[in-house]
């Protein structure tokens, strides 16, 4: 029983588990409209535009780096696509394609810089941040260029009733990477790498390429959050996605990832995207001044943080 | 390159030889750290099943001796040979492939995973299809493998999903020391693996190196207290300022004479 419960608080994800479904219940007595048909699609529609990014972001925190150029990546990979559709006139898929190459080369970049010249992902990515940002700005001109009518929209963001196909794609990368993360090799090393680098690379882990390649899938899953966006307003903003960086972020630490690397999983991911959609949708609903928002997202993410770092204490006391 | 000269070294002359069935043998091995010379042409050898003791003082060139035959460093100049053939080792994972296990002082050892994915950290055993490298943990055989890791090394109050920061220093050594054994390695280099240890915890890795004697498998153990190294070691190996300046049978010494020697 003692093996269990322990097993249990090891958890990573566990007291953002306990807190969403504590959020839940309160909102559902507090807030009539927050439990009907009409307002779970709302949140549905919302949540894998936020969650694809915290996927990519979470993994490279347990591989021990950061991403904080993500919302810029956001506006800018899908601004290529639609400007090389509408503007530029190249078929939907080159022009999708091409968006995710610039998404990856920029994760690519990231990683390359920051292990190159063995300097704090923060600062690599904190100065992506900007330059992508601009570049994006550059390219549209400062207007969102033509939206081109043969875009595949229905692929991505078709509404399904409760949902839309976002959710599915969202669904289906979350297994995909979590089935990577913790029952690949490849996870063991991504764990490894975050967790104590030294000791990966002495066991012959190739920590360089393991972070190179989450960089990169970081970005690209920023990308296609950042498509998905824009395909659902059907326009390609260059202001989209700022602070999607530190949502993403705070999403993955209130899931239990730690700062440090080497701590997070898959559920966590999920479940720290979740509260943060629910919180937001739950203080509308509940007719609380919407700015209330960041402050509810801020004293969740501290609070995460002091509940994970108790509880695995207490788990390790615990034989 | 002028002779480095030491007060106390034995005569080159003295220096035991290797037997042809050597099991390592590194000739004149050299290595810079930009105009820094940290090994200055030693010569090194290891039979099957032997332990060397390898002393000298911070800076001797142990350590840079060690990270070349673990395969973290390369030299700048010099041979190895691994049983007869030469070998450039590029990699720890190509070391490891020969069969050089290395347990270093910090463990390598990643706190926050468990023991069974500890032991299998770039080695997994993987069910099902490969694409690219990447496959899927066969976590069945993960576990179970640890399982008799575990037992082998008396520790089996642990479950293999422990994670190894609920294990005290000498439990680490020991799981490290369990994961050298279970990819059967032919020689050990144990990088001051005493270091942080209780009395009781170090005799433990002791036994343990002697016991892996018993099994065949050679071992280098590097440490500055030649107390630890003197009751378990066949041959003592000293070095300072980058060079060797003892190689000596523990037969054909004593401890003071060995102590008069390095210091």
């Amino acid at each position: 029983m003692q093996s269990i419960t322990k097993a249990l608080l090891s958890r990573p994800e566990i007291s953002a588990l306990v807190m969403l479904i504590v959020v839940v219940i309160g909102f559902t007595l507090y807030a009539p409209q927050f439990m009907t048909f009409a307002n779970m699609r709302v949140m549905f529609f919302s949540l894998p535009e936020l969650g694809i990014v915290v996927l990519g972001v979470g993994i490279l925190m347990i591989a021990g780096e950061f991403d904080l150029s993500v919302g810029s990546v956001y506006a800018l990979c899908p601004l290529v696509m639609v400007l090389a559709v509408g503007r530029w006139g190249f078929d939907p898929v080159i022009g999708i394609a091409l968006g995710f190459l610039v998404a990856i080369f920029v994760g690519y970049l990231n990683g390359w810089i920051t292990l190159k010249f063995s300097i704090p992902s923060f600062v690599t990515t904190l100065g992506m941040l900007f330059m992508a940002r601009s570049a994006a700005v550059v390219l549209s001109g400062g207007f969102p260029p033509p939206f081109p009518a043969d875009f595949p929209t229905d692929l991505f963001v078709d509404d399904l009733g409760l949902f839309r196909a976002s959710l599915i794609w969202f669904v289906g990368f979350a297994v995909v990477l979590g089935v990577m993360l913790h029952f690949s090799n490849l996870g063991n090393w991504i764990y490894a790498t975050g967790g104590q680098p030294q000791a990966a690379a002495d066991m012959g882990v190739n920590t360089r390429r393991v972070k190179l390649f989450c960089f990169m899938l970081c970005s690209f899953l920023a990308g296609f959050a950042g498509m998905i966006t824009t395909l659902r307003l059907r326009s390609a903003l260059p202001s989209l996605g700022e602070g999607v960086e530190l949502q993403a972020i705070a999403a993955a630490v209130i899931g239990g990832t730690a700062l440090t690397g080497g701590i997070g999983s898959m559920v966590g991911f999920v479940v720290g995207t979740a509260l943060i959609r629910v919180i937001d949708n739950g203080l509308v609903m509940s007719r609380v001044d919407a700015n209330w928002f960041k402050f509810a997202i801020g004293a969740l993410t501290i609070l995460a943080v002091i509940l994970n770092t108790w509880v695995r204490r207490r788990a390790r006391s615990m034989h | 390159m002028p002779e480095i000269l030491h007060e106390h070294a034995q005569p080159k002359t003295a220096f035991v030889q290797p037997s042809p069935d050597a099991l390592v043998r590194c000739e004149s091995l050299e290595k810079w750290y930009g105009s820094v010379q940290a090994l200055t042409g030693v010569d090194f050898h290891a039979e099957p099943g032997e332990i060397v003791g390898l002393v000298g003082d911070n800076g001797a060139g142990k350590s840079t001796l060690i990270k070349i035959l673990s395969g973290a460093d390369q030299p700048t100049s010099g041979r190895i040979f691994f049983a007869g053939k030469e070998v450039h080792l590029s990699s720890p994972k190509v070391s490891m492939r020969l069969g050089i296990e290395t347990i270093y002082q910090y463990t390598a050892m990643v706190p926050q995973m468990s023991i069974a994915r500890n032991i299998f950290i770039g080695r997994e055993p993987i069910k099902g299809p490969r694409i690219g490298g990447v496959g899927l943990m066969d976590r069945k055989t993960m576990v179970d493998h640890a399982t008799r890791s575990l037992t082998n090394i008396d520790l089996t109050q642990r479950s293999p999903n422990t994670t190894i920061d609920e294990l005290s220093g000498g439990q680490r050594q020991a799981v490290a020391i369990a994961r050298a054994m279970y990819f059967k390695s032919k020689l050990l280099i144990l990088d001051e693996p005493t270091n942080h240890l209780s009395v009781k915890e170090t005799n433990k890795v002791l036994d343990y190196v002697a016991s892996l004697k018993e099994q065949g498998i050679g071992s280098i153990f590097i440490s500055h207290n030649l107390h630890h190294i003197y009751p378990i070691a066949d041959r003592i190996v000293a070095m300072a300022r980058g060079a060797k300046i003892a190689d000596i049978r523990k037969t054909d010494t004593s401890i003071d004479d060995m102590t008069d020697m390095i210091v």
